[in-house]
């Protein structure tokens, strides 16, 4: 059934859509090199040449936030990538195999929801030492008991069904039947939990970043923007404006786009929410 | 020789939800201590309402699930016995048609896929002109294949299910109220392509229903359920008109009645 797309879903995809733009746009051209330092233009006002100022080091902020748009995309993508396929993986074979294959898996996930992902983050910072591709690995491993509990739950009720059963009659195994059957008709609530879990990543990274256990220099980061500019709020204020306003909007965009997928498809939340 | 089917005093228990922490519950028996014996083109009818045990035994069966107590032979071979992968195998011989004919389906997939999905399971390639030939012999054209359960009928994605229950050549059929989510007119050509496939395959049928009206013409053996106890059992034709308890005649009234203000019941030919 088609219904008439929310409105958070419009908002979202616009914010979604934009800020996927600005980051493609910046894999070819900004208007500065994002590195290039220019010291005597530090602290500049907005203006022709630099729309949005240049910071301490005389660096154009606007190619400076649209190179991180590149950066908190990526972490995201990845992330969520990595830690979405292991825990829908896990979630799926708890819900396969039950007994004490769910028991463990479950109990881990547990363990896993039980701890603060920024402590295990700095966890590995401390034990790897800081670096993007270790942030990747905490915000992963954070995403998994997540997707673990919506795969297996979506699973549940899809093993309930009649075309399950025939597929059993059929002499199919568990993990055919998982892979024929169970996996394409929980796709839609895992694709949902992903955007959402998007906006989760960027704010993680952002976080990591304004701790410096993400982004290493010179690579740009909102996040690291945001610490460096917290020691100038009395001079330029601005300049940490505008790395978080760029975080807000990217985590409201992928949130309002999960929120309003979820509305579109399934229709039994949409209702009570209205 | 032996009959296909043997149904060796099976009886089913589920146990049931603790009330109070030290208290065990009795287990809620589904199935108790019954038997059947079914021979090739043979049909057999286990008749019941809602919670007699009738659906257990359908899964037993087909082996979603096993038995407390007793046993299930096909073609003498303890179902229930097989490891898993011989079970697989031997699933091509007893096949199952659903109640529900929207939810036997997978919404995202061809109705052809699901139809070739038995063939699939044992590592076949099914070829498209057997899966044609298949929608052909159930009623319905080869170019049906391509189209999703949405685009159908209820009485045509029954036929689909139909045709996936059989393009194994099974020798046993479970049909589980296989023709109660469906039409009166529906129903009977659904019954009469039944019949014919069974006499076409020699085909054993398990017909599990709560509507005497449709097995009357239609089982050689009637097994009568209640609260998971055989109530009454033997040839259709003799429990039919020479009910023994007043169970069964309460079923065969609630199949004649007609209540006020509704045409008459179909009753269905073969």
């Amino acid at each position: 059934m088609i219904r008439r797309a929310p409105v958070n879903l419009w908002i979202g995809g616009a914010l979604v859509a934009m800020m996927t733009a600005i980051a493609l746009l910046s894999l070819v051209w900004t208007p500065y090199d994002h590195t290039l330092l220019d010291i005597p233009a530090k602290f500049a006002a907005p203006s022709a040449e630099h729309w949005l100022g240049t910071d301490q080091l005389g660096r154009d902020v606007v190619s400076l936030l649209m190179a991180a748009s590149v950066n908190s995309l990526t972490v995201a993508f990845v992330a969520v990538g990595l830690g979405g396929a292991i825990g829908t993986l896990l979630g799926l074979a708890a819900s396969a195999w039950g007994g004490w294959v769910e028991a463990i898996v479950m109990r881990l996930v547990d363990l896993g929801f039980a701890f603060p992902a920024l402590l295990f983050a700095i966890m590995l910072a401390a034990a790897f030492g800081p670096s993007l591709s270790n942030a990747i690995l905490a915000i992963a491993f954070i995403n998994i008991p997540v997707f673990a509990r919506v795969a297996r739950g979506a699973a549940n009720q899809i093993w309930t069904r009649d075309f399950v059963l025939a597929g059993q009659a059929a002499g199919m195994g568990r993990a055919a039947l998982t892979r024929d059957h169970i996996l394409p008709n929980i796709a839609a609530p895992i694709i949902v939990q992903a955007t959402i879990e998007f906006a989760v990543a960027i704010l993680a990274e952002a976080a990591l970043s304004y701790l410096g256990l993400g982004a290493q220099p010179p690579m740009p980061s909102w996040g690291r923007m945001l610490s460096e500019a917290q020691t100038l709020m009395y001079l330029a204020p601005e300049l940490a404006i505008y790395p978080g306003l760029c975080i807000i909007l990217a985590v409201l965009g992928f949130g309002l786009l999960g929120d309003g997928l979820r509305d579109v498809t399934d229709p039994r939340l949409a209702r009570t929410r209205a | 020789m032996s009959a296909l089917l043997d149904i060796q005093n099976v009886t089913r228990r589920y146990p049931r939800p603790r009330q109070r922490l030290l208290h065990r519950p009795e287990p809620l028996v589904a199935l108790d201590n019954a038997s059947l014996t079914l021979n090739a083109g043979e049909t057999y009818g286990i008749v019941g309402e809602s919670g007699s045990g009738k659906t257990t035994l359908a899964r037993l069966v087909m082996g979603f699930e096993a038995p407390d107590n007793g046993r299930v032979l096909l073609g003498g071979e303890d179902l229930h016995a097989l490891p898993e992968h011989i079970l697989r195998q031997r699933r091509q011989t007893f096949q199952m048609v659903f109640q529900d004919p929207f939810g036997s389906l997978d919404p995202r997939r061809p109705v052809g896929w699901s139809v070739g999905q038995p063939l699939r399971a044992t590592g076949q390639q099914p070829a498209p002109a057997q899966i044609a030939q298949t929608f052909e012999r159930v009623g319905l054209s080869a170019s049906d294949a391509e189209r999703y359960p949405h685009e159908f009928s209820g009485g045509q994605r029954q036929r689909i299910a139909i045709a996936r229950a059989i393009i194994t050549k099974p020798r046993l059929l479970v049909a589980d109220e296989a023709v109660s989510a469906l039409d009166v007119s529906v129903r009977a050509q659904i019954l009469n392509l039944l019949l014919d496939l069974q006499d076409e395959f020699g085909l054993a049928m398990l017909f599990v229903t709560h509507d005497l009206a449709v097995v009357a013409n239609l089982c050689d053996h009637l097994l009568v359920l209640r609260n998971g106890r055989t109530v009454e059992q033997g040839p259709a034709q003799a429990i039919l008109t020479n009910p023994q308890t007043d169970y069964t005649t309460m079923l065969l009234d609630a199949a004649r009645v007609t209540p006020a203000g509704h045409s008459a019941p179909a009753r269905t030919t073969t």
